[in-house]
């Protein structure tokens, strides 16, 4: 199953390469995520076909990446159709190949269990989103893509060295060198710490880094920025998650070793400074892509401050690695709409986006109702889960904090939301106005928002079932 | 074998020494070729039992780094036309000094580290060290698009010194995933050179300066 749900869609890009119609390639992306979607569903929750293999299995963690990585995966493969064919004018072999890899590279990261190959997998999806955001042709997408692949293998560099200290604190430890999760897990306790620790800083900055994390996030507002709304949703809410991941396992390592007092500390520094920055620079932010690059440096420290306070708050945070894609996911997509029919992605020109696209208008005023917080949504359970944990687990201070810091991230984002969807459509845009919502480019966002909407109401028992099983394996207690 | 590991590594580090003192990129490029051919060479040293994944990795190694990367860069070189890396950040020679002290650094930084007793040079963890930090040197001093890719490689060559500690828990599979990724990723990395040559005529980063809030 490991090698069908990875080689698939690796094999689609390959068919990708070979079509020449610009017209027909785009079906691929569907053709190869609706499969993936399924066989991942059926693999999750029904543990029996997934066959393992030494460097290959899936763990609950991993599950819970899958299912949300899959998913939003589907949703934008349906979007980028409608998206594709409206830019007909681009040439999209590139595209659509660099995005099937993409999820090749994700699946495996999921399922690897040898952090070596684990790292070869993220360093791929680098590769393969790099050429994403250039689709625009533009300088600036030049500059965005300079700066995000720079800055990216930088950091990818330093978890390799951080990877190698791992390796290394076995070998010093005389357990010979290994870099295989399930054994470094059994010898967490003896691993050598001074080496242990080092590894934990390059790891939590490498990874860090690609989760973007502040101060490693300055790529991100650039990368997200320029590129299409589709490819802002897919790193928002799949690269994200896959990074977050592959920390989540190093953070296993750690807790396995005895060493969460030591790295509490750092993730919640590293945690809140991210939120800090994300708040301050959303305020009188004007960018709408910009701004939601924010949101997800936000929300990525919202993730690590909840890694930070430990076992009280696993299962808000599991369950927000999903509920933040996923809201992500409608956030980027209907921002990708309005800037198509506005022709810009700054509020000194969008106005109205309610009147000129009822649609697409409101699924971005109820995204951002959701991503910030509020009840009745997905997002609004995870956050109430990690900030409960936070009191529970007797951090007064930083529950406080976060809740001050949601406040603030509440204004500054809804200032920009509500400048953009209210008001009168600007009249320029209204004469050329070439671009409508539509059933082909609203139908994945409604259905993601839906999605959204049903986590925040009800959460089914097999996937509560399954956050509590990757909270066990965590160390905690469900 | 551990003499010939220790010659192989200090002529590592005096080059190095040398990328930090050149301003003709051509030259930066040669010099790392080298480099590459040299570390190819360091696991079929520094290991007594020599075994075919081994050896491949290490064919593979030399072959990439010492000519495949090299050459790809010398094209994207000729493409641009720019010969050479002038007024970087610091000069060439506090850039030496800078290097040689992070050098320094590298080793005291080691002796405080508690090491593996295994049989192997004391210098590969220094050396790896002090290889990262002139690469992060050439990273953050220079502004020609291509020194930084360069400044690139070198942070990952050191990287590869460390990973000679380590064979075992790197089976041949991955260290290929490894090669291939950085393949990869400067393959990318001079295509959007020339895209940026394209558009802006220069290669000179800090053109590169619009996208801020």
């Amino acid at each position: 199953m490991a090698y069908l749900l990875i080689f698939f869609p690796l094999l689609m890009a390959a068919v990708a390469a070979l079509i020449k119609s610009n017209r027909v390639r785009p079906y691929l992306l569907p053709l190869a995520a609706v499969p993936h979607c399924v066989v991942s569903f059926v693999v999750v929750f029904n543990s029996s076909l997934a066959d393992t293999t030494t460097w290959l299995s899936l763990d609950p963690i991993g599950k819970i990446v899958l299912l949300i990585v899959s998913t939003l995966f589907m949703f934008c493969s349906f979007y980028a159709v409608p998206y594709l064919h409206y830019r007909s004018e681009r040439q999209n072999r590139m595209f659509v190949m660099c995005l099937l890899g993409f999820l090749g590279a994700i699946t495996l990261v999921t399922w690897s269990q040898h952090l070596g190959l684990m790292w070869v997998a993220i360093e791929a999806t680098t590769l393969a989103t790099a050429p994403l955001i250039y689709f625009n042709h533009t300088r600036l997408s030049i500059e965005a893509m300079w700066k995000f692949l720079m800055i990216g293998s930088v950091g990818i560099a330093l978890a390799l060295l951080g990877t190698f200290f791992i390796a290394y604190s076995s070998l010093h430890a005389g357990l010979g060198a290994t870099l295989t999760y399930g054994v470094l897990l059994q010898n967490a306790p003896l691993l050598s710490k001074i080496w242990l620790h080092a590894a934990f800083i390059l790891l939590l900055v490498g990874y860090g880094t690609k989760m973007g994390l502040a101060p490693m996030h300055t790529w991100k507002p650039d990368a997200y920025g320029e590129s299409p709304g589709l490819v802002g949703a897919i790193f928002a809410g799949v690269t994200t998650s896959c990074a977050f991941l592959a920390f989540l396992r190093i953070y296993h390592i750690c807790v396995a070793a005895g060493e969460f007092a030591y790295i509490s500390k750092l993730l919640l520094f590293m945690g809140f400074l991210s939120m800090i920055v994300a708040a301050l620079f959303m305020i009188r932010q004007r960018d709408l892509k910009r701004m939601l690059a924010y949101s997800s440096i936000e929300h990525m420290g919202i993730l690590i401050i909840g890694l930070g306070i430990g076992t009280p708050a696993l299962y808000g945070t599991l369950l927000h690695i999903i509920t933040n894609g996923l809201t992500k996911g409608v956030l980027f997509l209907s921002v990708g709409n309005i800037h198509r029919a506005y022709g810009s992605k700054n509020t000194d020109q969008v106005h109205g986006a309610l009147r000129l696209l009822p649609l697409s208008g409101t699924m971005l005023l109820a995204a951002f109702l959701a991503i910030t917080g509020s009840p009745p949504f997905g997002p609004f359970i995870s956050e109430f889960a990690i900030v409960t944990g936070a009191f529970e687990g007797k951090h007064f201070f930083s529950g406080g904090l976060f809740l001050v810091l949601l406040c603030v991230v509440f204004i500054g984002m809804g200032v920009t939301v509500l400048n953009a969807v209210q008001g009168n459509v600007p009249n320029e845009v209204k004469d050329k106005m070439s671009f409508r919502d539509g059933f082909v480019n609203g139908a994945p966002v409604v259905a993601l928002m839906i999605l959204v909407l049903f986590l925040g109401i009800y959460i089914p028992q097999p996937l509560r079932d399954l956050i509590n099983e990757a909270v066990l394996f965590l160390g905690g207690q469900s | 074998m551990t003499n010939i590991l220790n010659a192989l590594l200090v002529v590592i580090l005096m080059l190095n020494l040398f990328t930090l003192g050149t301003s003709r990129i051509q030259s930066i490029i040669r010099t790392v070729a080298i480099q590459g051919i040299l570390l190819g060479i360091l696991p079929l040293v520094a290991h007594e039992r020599l075994t075919l994944p081994a050896i491949l990795a290490s064919l593979v190694a030399i072959v990439l780094k010492g000519f495949f990367i090299p050459i790809m860069m010398s094209h994207a070189l000729r493409d641009v036309q720019i010969k050479r890396e002038v007024e970087p950040l610091i000069g060439l020679l506090p850039s030496i000094i800078l290097g040689a002290l992070a050098t320094v650094f590298a080793l005291l930084f080691t002796s405080q580290m508690p090491l593996a007793s295994e049989n192997l040079s004391k210098l590969i963890v220094p050396s790896a060290i002090a290889t990262i930090l002139v690469g992060f040197i050439l990273l953050t001093t220079r502004f020609k698009a291509l020194t930084q890719v360069i400044g690139y490689l070198i942070l990952e060559n050191g990287i590869f010194i460390f990973g000679v500690l380590l064979m075992e828990a790197m089976p041949m599979v991955i260290e290929m995933g490894v090669l291939l990724d950085l393949f990869v990723g400067i393959f990318v990395s001079c295509i959007i050179i020339s895209k940026i040559n394209q558009s802006f005529s220069t290669m000179d980063t800090r053109i590169l300066s619009s996208l801020k809030e």
